[in-house]
């Protein structure tokens, strides 16, 4: 029963997953797909912690938080790029 | 029923309401009409699912396996802290790059004070 409950919530999060896309496929400008995108890597975050639970092994653990830093690296990237148009600036003398 | 069942049923309840709070969210980023709404949508609920799952994820493994694990509680607080950051980041350079708001929305703040002062991202160039 509580296996049942597990798959739902994984295949709850794969819909979300998938609808998210459809605004990475659609979004009018760029930020929207970037947030569609953050979005994604955190559903991906909560997806490894279920499928973790439904086999009951601990070894994806590490996979959470090395998701968790690389979705925020690389939306600072995206925004500093959107906003400024570098993402690593040169030192001005 | 035993303590341990107990305990599964609570944890995959919390599970499914993760799931289903990342199901909204993304109904919000798929109907809301402008970026804002929907960062709005995207940040705070998917944020609350990932830390409901991992907190079910937290208390099965310490429960019924007796596993205490840091790294999920580090992912919790990593969580929690940097997306709301990212959001924020985000909506700002949406607003910088030209990013129009909704055509029913009545109050933008942002733009009277950027009219007031015409140079500004000139002195954020000089600030950093």
């Amino acid at each position: 029963m509580i296996q049942i409950i597990l798959i739902l919530s994984a295949v709850l999060l794969s819909l979300a997953i998938l609808i998210s896309l459809f605004r990475v496929a659609k979004g009018p400008s760029m930020p929207d797909r970037v947030i569609a995108l953050d979005m994604i890597g955190i559903n991906l975050i909560s997806l490894v912690a279920v499928i973790s639970l439904i086999q009951e092994t601990t070894a994806f653990l590490e996979v959470i938080l090395l998701l968790g830093i690389l979705a925020f690296i690389g939306t600072v990237a995206f925004s500093k790029f959107i906003e400024k148009g570098v993402v690593i600036e040169r030192k001005r003398d | 029923m035993s303590a341990n069942e107990i305990s599964s049923w609570i944890i995959g309840i919390i599970v499914l309401l993760g799931a289903v709070l990342s199901l909204i969210s993304a109904f919000g980023i798929i109907r809301l009409p402008d970026i804002y709404t929907r960062s709005h949508a995207a940040t705070k609920a998917s944020t609350l699912s990932v830390m409901c799952i991992l907190t079910g994820a937290f208390l099965f493994f310490s429960i019924v396996e007796g596993l205490y694990s840091a790294r999920i509680l580090l992912g919790i607080v990593f969580v929690f802290i940097t997306a709301p950051v990212g959001g924020h980041l985000i909506s700002r350079a949406a607003y910088h790059s030209g990013v129009s708001l909704w055509d029913a929305s009545v109050q933008d703040e942002l733009n009277g004070k950027k009219q007031k002062q015409p140079s500004s991202s000139a002195r954020e160039s000089n600030n950093g």
